[in-house]
């Protein structure tokens, strides 16, 4: 009798010793993972160029799972880690990969400063609307009318509207999808990866344990046809259009791929505008190591 | 190894403490920093982003100091050798940080040029007030090692120790200035690069399916490899085990702090860096450290002309406390005399090493100026009665 074989493709990418994970069922972080490592699959991207830094919270779980350089740093401050590891090591593809709550509640003046300066980080932001490792409490995100554990009555705050806030700020690659969109993610991170400066991709994702569950919304599957019902596609929307209501449409896309120069192009040309010949650049190998 | 000859500044310099330190920064090799502005502190990052770009590497001006202090740790994890430079409320935000170097350990600098506290407090004026915050301010159980220098040429020297403790012991060092000593200009000697001694990077020489990033080879202190080489480690601030990964059990935890903890005590007396002077057979010992060890030199010269016996024992080291010396130092002295910018920090320290067998005297100052020698030498007579 032979062995049935099979291994899932994405496996190399992931620390299998490390499963199972901790995210409920339904939960659409891992599929978003998938997704990333799918992109960097078709990419065909050097893996040890790759460095993955997370925040705090479940999507700050990734870093724990990928089978790639990873950090979990601290609540709010993926993104100032993320832009020293790129500073230092400029050959390396640093992508930041963390919840809403993470990057654009305690981590949100990082979050427009980083894009602002257009680091060159691919940033990739699962929003689930909520505060989900803590039990489910109101986020910047939350869509009105929204129950959670700390707005028991319904939300009242008007949210963020995360894709209109990064291109303020400065990013050159904006896009939104929802887990249910998992070839249209997979893309859209691949081409992150083709950008120079500051790209920001939005997933919208189900919290069937909190959030779907406590605004009487269904479970993951009924999320995914919720999304596949009312996602709208619209590239180049602009993104004063694109913010979200808790069951209304869900604008997604790529909403901007433009280019500036980033942050170390902008630092060279100064430096060498000022200082000439005299302008050293940063060694690759920093540190003498012994 | 020797230090790195182009980022050494080599002559007889003219120089404030907040200057010393960076040429020390940059002898010691640090080639990334990042800063938030803050007085009295910002002369530092101010010479680091003019000297930098012409010895190779890089000045970032971040938003903040939550994100200075988290900044330069990427770039230690990229390669580099980093720090950063605040004063006390730039150092309260710095505080998880501090945490996060600990438990990481992530080798970095945290330079703290104190001002009077708390709060905005006195901005151009000197304390030494954050002496406890160094230790103690982040949560949870942890070991850091805090520098004290007294000139401008000790900021250059003791930076480059704080480099040099950083790599060796992989753990975040302060380096706890203050007012005066950041503002003070003297004379500064900043030796050949061949006269520098830099520790390199604890870097790992294992193959990528040997290294485990967390186990030890029994010093405590695990060997490090960087971002890009291929070992695809994984670094959190959750308790982990030797492989990096997560682990919620009582006994990681158990295992791992303890490991944070030993690694500095079981190597306190290599660390601990005093001045001593005249403690053979001295009825009162002065202890202090900072500016203040330059005001109490005054008074116990003063005491000593009127026939007192006085010692000196200055702290360069203040974390971890040398409390092995002051325990032998009390089964002879009399009395303690702790003069400090502060309402009363190391003189505890002081108080419990003694155990009882001297008397410990704090002379406390709320800061804003420094003490007036009469002070301290009221003190010592009083104590020598």
């Amino acid at each position: 009798m032979s062995t049935l074989n099979i291994s899932n493709p994405v496996e190399p990418f992931l620390r299998t010793d490390r499963m199972p994970h901790i995210w409920c069922p339904g939960c659409g972080i891992g599929t978003t993972v998938n997704c990333f490592a799918r992109a960097l699959i078709e990419s065909k991207i050097d893996l040890q160029s790759v460095a993955l830094v997370s925040g705090i919270g479940c999507t700050g779980r990734v870093a724990g799972y990928v089978k790639l350089d990873s950090f979990h740093t601290t609540h709010g401050r993926a993104i100032p880690f993320a832009t020293g590891l790129k500073l230092a090591s400029p050959k390396l593809n640093v992508v930041v990969y963390s919840g809403d709550g993470d990057l654009s509640a305690i981590g949100g003046n990082h979050l427009i400063h980083a894009a602002r300066r257009n680091i060159d980080l691919k940033v990739i932001c699962v929003n689930n609307l909520i505060y989900a490792m803590t039990g489910g409490q109101t986020a910047p995100t939350t869509p009105g009318h929204a129950i959670t554990s700390t707005s028991p009555y319904g939300t009242y705050e008007p949210a963020f509207n995360l894709p209109h806030l990064v291109e303020a700020a400065g990013a050159v690659y904006v896009a939104r999808w929802t887990t249910f969109h998992v070839k249209q993610l997979a893309r859209s991170i691949g081409e992150a990866f083709q950008k120079k400066g500051f790209s920001f991709i939005e997933v919208i994702s189900p919290c069937p344990t909190l959030y779907q569950r406590r605004n009487r919304l269904g479970d993951g599957l009924d999320t995914m046809k919720y999304y596949k019902k009312k996602s709208k596609v619209r590239h180049g929307a602009p993104t004063s259009e694109v913010g979200l209501t808790m069951t209304g449409e869900i604008i997604v896309g790529k909403f901007v791929d433009r280019d500036r120069p980033d942050y170390q192009s902008l630092l060279h040309a100064q430096m060498v505008e000022s200082l000439g010949e005299r302008y050293v650049e940063p060694s690759e190998n920093l540190c003498n190591c012994s | 190894m020797k230090a790195d000859p182009r980022g050494v500044l080599t002559g007889t310099h003219f120089l404030d403490g907040d200057h010393a330190c960076c040429e020390g920064a940059l002898a010691a090799g640090a080639r990334f920093a990042a800063g938030y502005p803050i007085t009295p502190s910002t002369e530092v990052v101010e010479r680091f982003a003019a000297r930098v770009p012409v010895v190779g590497g890089t000045f970032i001006q971040m938003e903040d100091e939550l994100a200075a202090s988290i900044t330069l740790q990427g770039a230690v994890w990229g390669g580099a050798k980093a720090f950063t430079v605040t004063s006390g409320p730039g150092f309260s935000l710095m505080m998880e940080h501090i945490g996060y170097a600990a438990m990481t350990e992530t080798p970095c600098v945290f330079v703290d040029v104190q001002r009077g506290g708390p709060s905005t407090g006195l901005p151009t004026l000197p304390a030494q007030a954050d002496m406890m915050q160094a230790r103690w301010g982040s949560h949870g159980d942890y070991e850091i090692i805090a520098l004290c220098p007294n000139s401008p040429q000790e900021c250059f020297d003791l930076t480059v120790a704080a480099f040099n403790f950083a790599e060796e012991f992989r753990v975040p060092v302060m380096l706890m200035m203050d007012e005066v000593v950041g503002h003070m200009t003297e004379k500064v000697v900043i030796p050949l690069s061949d006269a520098i001694e830099v520790v390199p990077r604890r870097h790992t020489r294992k193959a990528a399916d040997e290294y485990l990033p967390y186990s030890t080879n029994g010093d405590g202190v695990p060997e490090i490899a960087h971002a890009g080489e291929g070992y695809h480690f994984h670094v959190t601030g959750l308790t982990h085990d030797e492989r990096g990964y997560p682990n919620m059990t009582p006994q990681t935890q158990d295992k791992l702090i303890r490991r944070l903890q030993s690694k500095i005590h079981d190597a306190a007396d290599r660390i601990t860096l005093l001045e001593e002077d005249g403690l053979e057979g001295a009825d009162v010992i002065v202890v202090s450290y900072g500016i203040t060890s330059r005001v109490a030199q005054r008074a116990i010269e003063l005491a000593r002309e009127s026939g007192l016996r006085v010692g000196k024992l200055r702290l360069i080291t203040c974390w971890p406390f040398p409390e092995k010396r002051i325990r032998e130092l009390a089964a002879t002295a009399k009395a303690f005399v702790v003069p400090e910018l502060n309402l009363g920090q190391m003189v505890r320290e002081v108080e419990r090493a003694t155990a009882g067998k001297a008397k410990t005297i704090a002379i406390p100052h709320a800061g804003g100026s420094v003490h007036r020698p009469q002070d301290i030498l009221k003190a010592i007579v009083e104590a020598s009665r």
